[in-house]
């Protein structure tokens, strides 16, 4: 109950942050990727205040074997650089350039009523299911 | 080189969100142990494994509460889409494939892995943003629009 509360405040506090940024807005985002044209570095900062704070709770994460309410700690230990992280992330960096979405602000604009981002997300559902579907044979040989 | 659309810049608002986003990120680590990746945590939703659901929903529904509970006490940041719907599908399926794919997303690898120094991270959000860089360029500027 307690792991179930804290993840709707995580996720309300994250959702707020996003609109405060600005970055619920894909045209703001597509300011930052349009490198090449009039550049809007906010996201730049978005992400530097994130990782600000970010670098101290995981430096405070990594010391510890249990969670402050005692969970159990799960945080990734593989260090390899695959050719899935490649590919996968120019997937998704390409389908982030085209429409301005990733997956946060896509939710955090379905909930502010944005059509076009209930779409977005019913789409980004189905690609996550065909990952699943082509995942699958490996996984049950 | 650079043109910087100084009549866009926002970097108050928008250091203020990279922190609060930041604080979401640290109570989720902090609280539960685990990396607030938002395409794991809904993509984890397809393929349900009892007693993992629950906070996965939790999660995905506040963020989507959010919005709700700002239009209470003020009006909403504006929310402009461009691209058509068929570019918002194919936008939709290539994130949603890739994120998983690559294990990550903004969230997970941007803010949660480069604030772990997870080299893995660092990796998959050159590789991110650069496509991101490309595909806007192609867009606006090679293909013209």
């Amino acid at each position: 109950m307690r792991y179930t509360l804290a993840s709707l405040v995580a996720g309300f506090v994250f959702g707020f942050g996003l609109l405060l940024s600005g970055m619920a807005n894909p045209e703001k985002v597509l300011g930052f990727l349009d490198l090449f044209g009039a550049w809007d570095p906010s996201l730049a900062l978005v992400m530097a205040g994130a990782i600000a704070v970010g670098v101290i709770a995981f430096a405070i994460a990594r010391r510890r074997h249990l969670s402050f309410l005692g969970f159990e700690m799960k945080l990734p230990s593989g260090n390899n650089i695959t050719s899935r992280l490649v590919i996968g992330s120019l997937l998704f960096g390409a389908g982030w350039g085209l429409a301005g979405f990733c997956p946060g602000p896509g939710l955090v604009a379905l909930g502010a009523g944005e059509l076009k981002a209930v779409v977005f997300v019913i789409a980004m559902i189905a690609g996550m299911g065909l990952f699943q579907l082509a995942e699958r044979p490996q996984q049950s040989p | 080189m650079i043109d910087i659309a100084w009549n866009q810049f926002t970097p108050w608002s928008a250091l203020a969100g990279g922190l609060v986003i930041g604080v979401a990120a640290s109570l989720f680590v902090l609280l539960n142990g685990r990396i607030a990746g938002i395409s794991g945590i809904l993509g984890g939703l397809l393929t349900p494994v009892r007693g993992d659901v629950g906070w996965r929903i939790a999660f995905v529904g506040g963020m989507i509460i959010a919005p709700l509970v700002w239009a209470l006490f003020s009006t909403l940041p504006p929310i402009e889409v461009k691209a058509g719907y068929p570019l918002i599908i194919v936008a939709g399926l290539l994130v949603g494939f890739g994120t998983r794919y690559g294990s990550g997303c903004t969230s997970g690898h941007g803010v949660c892995g480069l604030s772990r120094f997870s080299p893995r991270s660092l990796m998959a959000t050159v590789v991110f943003m650069a496509a991101g860089f490309v595909t806007v360029y192609l867009i606006r500027h090679a293909l013209g629009a």
